[in-house]
């Protein structure tokens, strides 16, 4: 049986799907056996899709003005070369 | 209020660490462009009516001359590029910096960009770059990298372990759950916080995480592991089982 620190080595590419084969095998034995890694690994899974649920990033304003200025800027100098 | 709430993840207070020595921003940053550039425009103008969905063709066309494909790439990643950018610099006034020297080097040298990764991946480079650059002026003769030494070992321990309601968000409010979750992640080291941005929050491959942000595939996945496992540390505390109390391993 995997020890619980091998299982967390494991644990992203599990929760990943990258985990193929005997090693997949031996961490979902591990899982039914394991409590502790049983709940480290279902927290793990919900605290990625919590921060998956959000994506939107807006940006100020105002930053945006002077980004867009300064790109136009940039723009009208290279059409004059 | 939500959108506000959003923000806060985004643009999060200030928050200082310290970086260590490690290597010199200089040289990656060189491989990127000096290359001696110069730039066909285009002469004639591309009707900018024409809806354009695909990346890569807003690429092309941007590289023609057209400033409209230009303007499509800068809204589809400024929001996520300033993001980047206060993640890494800690500071408003720099981050805003960092994004417009980015969407400049990035106009400036779009025929560098060849087309075989993702747009979002190459100006991630580019912002990262300049934000160590950014950092590297504030500490005057000290070369800055985003990867401090944090291998203390102590990144991986988990301390609590409890279970969780099967849907804990929902006993929060939205501002509430974002003030939690963006408070969390503000409190890991940069390099967690980026590479868990760009791989869990963006979407971005584990390759295309280590390809933006110059590090090796190994090194991406054990800053991951580690950035998961200690958010998941700190939302336990919100988010565990009424009533249950928490253990820790043996
Ligand atoms: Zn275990």
């Amino acid at each position: 049986m995997l020890t619980c620190k091998e299982f967390l080595a494991e644990l992203s590419d599990f929760l990943d799907e990258k985990t193929r084969g005997e090693l997949r095998t031996k961490l979902e034995r591990h899982l039914q056996e394991c409590p502790n890694c049983w709940v480290v690994c279902d927290t793990t899974k919900k605290t990625i899709k919590v921060y998956k649920g959000m994506q939107s990033c807006s940006i100020p304003d105002d930053v945006h003005s002077r980004l867009m200025a300064a790109v136009e800027r940039k723009m009208a100098a290279k059409v004059k070369n | 209020m939500v959108l506000q709430a959003a923000g806060s993840l985004c643009f999060p207070a200030g928050f200082v660490n310290s970086f260590t020595l490690w290597a010199c921003v200089a040289a990656p940053f060189a491989l990127l462009w000096d290359n001696g550039v110069s730039r066909n425009m285009a002469t004639e103008s591309i009707p900018v009516e024409t809806p354009v969905d695909d990346e890569l063709e807003l690429v092309t066309r941007a590289k023609q001359g057209d400033m409209t494909s230009f303007s499509a790439l800068l809204r589809r990643y400024e929001g996520k590029i300033f993001r980047l950018a206060m993640n890494i610099t800690q500071n408003r006034e720099d981050a805003e910096d960092v994004l417009q020297e980015s969407f400049l080097k990035a106009y400036e040298h779009l025929d560098q960009f060849l087309g075989n990764s993702k747009f979002y991946t190459w100006i991630v480079r580019i912002a990262v770059n300049q934000a160590l650059m950014k950092l590297r002026k504030r500490r005057s003769d000290r070369a800055v990298s985003l990867d401090e030494q944090i291998d203390t070992g102590e990144d991986t321990v988990v301390r609590e372990i409890a279970a969780w309601d099967p849907d804990p968000e929902q006993r929060y409010s939205q501002e509430e759950l974002h003030e939690i979750l963006s408070t969390a992640i503000d409190e890991l080291a940069p390099i967690y916080r980026t590479v868990f941005t760009l791989r869990d929050v963006d979407g971005l491959s584990t390759e295309e995480t280590a390809e933006a942000l110059d590090l090796s595939v190994p090194a991406v996945k054990s800053r991951l592991l580690r950035a998961r496992l200690q958010l998941r540390d700190k939302l336990t505390r919100f988010f565990k089982r009424k009533g249950d109390d928490a253990f820790a391993y043996m």
